[in-house]
């Protein structure tokens, strides 16, 4: 019981700050909105007995990622959006469509598939130690080069943004 | 209603398909970019769903990926735009078209 | 279940009002302290000693007019300061401030979430101490507060990674994230005396996360008018006020813990105990009481080098903080991983 009503919570509140970042007109408020979603999909990851993936969710995009967003917003300046959608001369009927086939699309695979079972009630979910222990010996190449990844990432972004 | 799995699903196709509206409709580089950004999450979140029915981490080691990677792509996306707007003075992706035609 | 619930709540409001009340009190130790270190004496007419001169500034803030300037944000405005707040009140519920409590045969672990990721909670909320900062720097539409929210969280999010990654000694030395199974591990030797380095940097690193002298620059009273909070008076300044003290508090809390034994007895109180014949074998409330005065003293301690340090020392320059936080104290971390990790695989320690 405690569960639904906690699903239903989360899941309300990603939603409507998922909206909220598409429709907003201003991209600091977007970001603000997508904070909000961010920390209800955490609460869903808690709910799925992942919380070492909630507090990394936490840490890496709250905490790190958006603040590099709002970072570039204020470095920029980046006031109020003047045009909401764009004043492009096609119309955006086709957009419309696409975007409804492809929900009905998702939503009528999901539930052509049978999930046998409920959330098992006594499941505790895996320790950080069979996460790290995975972590470091099947996907450990992987793992080196999304170390390689970052570091690239870093010059790339240091060497893009520097003034000349 | 006792919350299956196929709730995490669907509100994950969900949260896809307004991450995909974003960056259609939306005119603001950095709009597109949390946009994309939704769309990733999303993904994560019907990961860490299936690894809860299949019973192994594998998946959640796949979602540590895909937000390490996530990182990577909006640092060096948004460096990209601060050197756009540099040259352009604009956030509005109408107006970078000159490598068009 | 119900009653868990109950005894949960209980908590929570035990510690809010504990960590509310620290406030004035903060408020009143760093301006009397800070007299008697500047040679001077300080408030001693509200009250006896100054004693209620905390409540005299109360009553200023919350009679003082609460400006808002012309074009800032309707609602991301007034926000911020909470942003600022909640982030450092809720960092103290995994902090656990004593061994167990036996309440009517129901054992009460006083701690208010013995999670098992908790270091990885507390970075994770004490990260987001930046969103006040800088949607407060944002929403103002001032110049001075948008450079003082900039340099601020630059400084913030750079001091981070160094905390983050002292915290990694700590974590290797006792293989768990939770806290309590931390403290429960220093019953026989503190954590500083097998991870000195890792304590000297989070010590600075925390100095520089609740941005305090020596650390202080964006909110340099000389420099950038108020910094990030410029624009804000009466309550809502007051807010921003008590986020930086609670996250004081909380910082001291978390050094207290994981390198000094969080609740584990001062050495020497336990002869004092036996001399006030306070039974300590098995456990009793006695020693529940000692072990949450033991944390107490300990955090105590810890505000009082905070208030201290602030007072002896000038302040950094931006560019050498910087250049402290990622060329001096980031591989000083990495080194400590190292050496740790070396020590633990050849069984050194």
């Amino acid at each position: 019981m405690a569960h639904t009503i906690i699903f239903w919570i989360l899941a309300i509140m990603s939603v409507v700050c998922a909206l909220g970042v598409t429709l907003h007109k201003n991209p600091v408020v977007s970001a603000v909105f997508l904070i909000g979603s961010f920390f209800a999909l955490a609460g869903l990851y808690v709910e799925l007995h992942a919380p070492f993936l909630a507090a990394i969710q936490i840490i890496v995009y709250v905490g790190a990622i958006m603040v590099l967003f709002v970072f570039v917003m204020m470095l920029l300046n980046l006031g109020r959006d003047p045009d909401r959608f764009s004043k492009e001369t096609k119309p955006r009927f086709p957009k419309y469509l696409a975007l409804f086939l492809l929900v009905g699309l998702l939503i009528s695979f999901i539930h052509l598939t049978s999930f046998s079972r409920a959330l098992p009630e006594a499941f505790h979910g895996f320790s950080i130690e069979n996460i790290a222990t995975l972590l470091f010996s099947k996907y450990l190449f992987p793992f080196e080069l999304l170390s390689l990844l970052l570091l690239i990432a870093m010059v790339g972004g240091v060497i893009l943004a520097k003034k000349k | 209603m006792t919350i299956d799995h196929s709730h995490y699903l669907i509100l994950s196709a969900l949260l896809f398909t307004i991450g995909v509206m974003g960056v259609l409709l939306r005119r603001n580089l950095i709009i597109i970019f949390m946009s994309i950004e939704l769309m990733l999450n999303s993904v994560n979140l019907a990961l860490v769903s299936i690894s809860e029915y299949l019973q192994a981490p594998d998946a959640q080691i796949f979602v540590f990926f895909v937000i390490t990677v996530a990182a990577a792509e909006a640092a060096t996306g948004l460096a990209i735009v601060i050197s756009l707007f540099r040259q352009k003075q604009t956030t509005n992706i109408d107006e970078v078209n000159q490598l068009k035609g | 279940m119900f009653l868990d619930l109950l005894i949960t709540a209980v908590k929570v409001v035990v510690v809010m009002s504990a960590l509310l009340t620290m406030v004035p009190i903060l408020v009143w130790v760093e301006r009397r302290g800070s007299a008697f270190i500047q040679d001077r004496l300080g408030p001693n007419r509200v009250g006896p000693l100054g004693l209620l001169q905390p409540v005299a500034d109360a009553v200023k803030f919350i009679f003082k007019e609460d400006p808002i300037p012309f074009h800032a944000h309707p609602w991301l405005f007034p926000l911020a300061p909470l942003l600022s707040f909640l982030p450092a009140a809720i960092t103290f519920a995994a902090i656990p401030f004593g061994d167990t409590l036996d309440f009517f045969g129901k054992t009460i672990v006083l701690q208010i979430a013995d999670l098992n990721i908790g270091i990885l909670y507390i970075v994770a909320f004490g990260s987001l101490g930046i969103y006040g900062v800088l949607i407060a720097g944002w929403s103002s539409n001032n110049k001075y507060s948008t450079l003082g929210a900039l340099r601020s969280s630059a400084q913030m999010i750079s001091y981070e990674i160094a905390l983050g990654i002292s915290l990694i000694g700590p974590i290797l030395m006792y293989g768990t994230f939770s806290l309590r199974q931390i403290v429960l591990e220093q019953h026989h030797l503190w954590g500083i005396v097998t991870q000195p380095f890792a304590f000297l940097i989070f010590l600075v690193a925390a100095f520089a996360e609740c941005n305090r002298l020596p650390f202080d620059l964006p909110e340099g009273e000389a420099e950038l008018v108020a910094g990030y909070h410029t624009e804000y008076g009466s309550m809502k300044f007051a807010f921003f006020f008590m986020a930086e003290y609670l996250h004081l508090v909380t910082m001291s809390a978390l050094i207290s813990t994981l390198f000094f034994g969080g609740w584990q007895l001062i050495p020497g109180l336990t002869s004092v105990a036996e001399w006030c014949g306070i039974a300590i074998f098995p456990t009793s409330l006695g020693l529940s009481l000692l072990q949450v005065l033991s944390f107490c003293l300990k955090t105590a301690f810890f505000i009082w080098f905070f208030v201290w340090i602030r007072w002896t020392f000038p302040r950094f320059r931006y560019d050498q903080l910087m250049a402290f936080g990622w060329k001096i104290l980031i591989p000083l971390g990495l080194l400590n991983v190292l050496v740790t990790s070396l020590a633990l695989y050849f069984k050194w320690i």
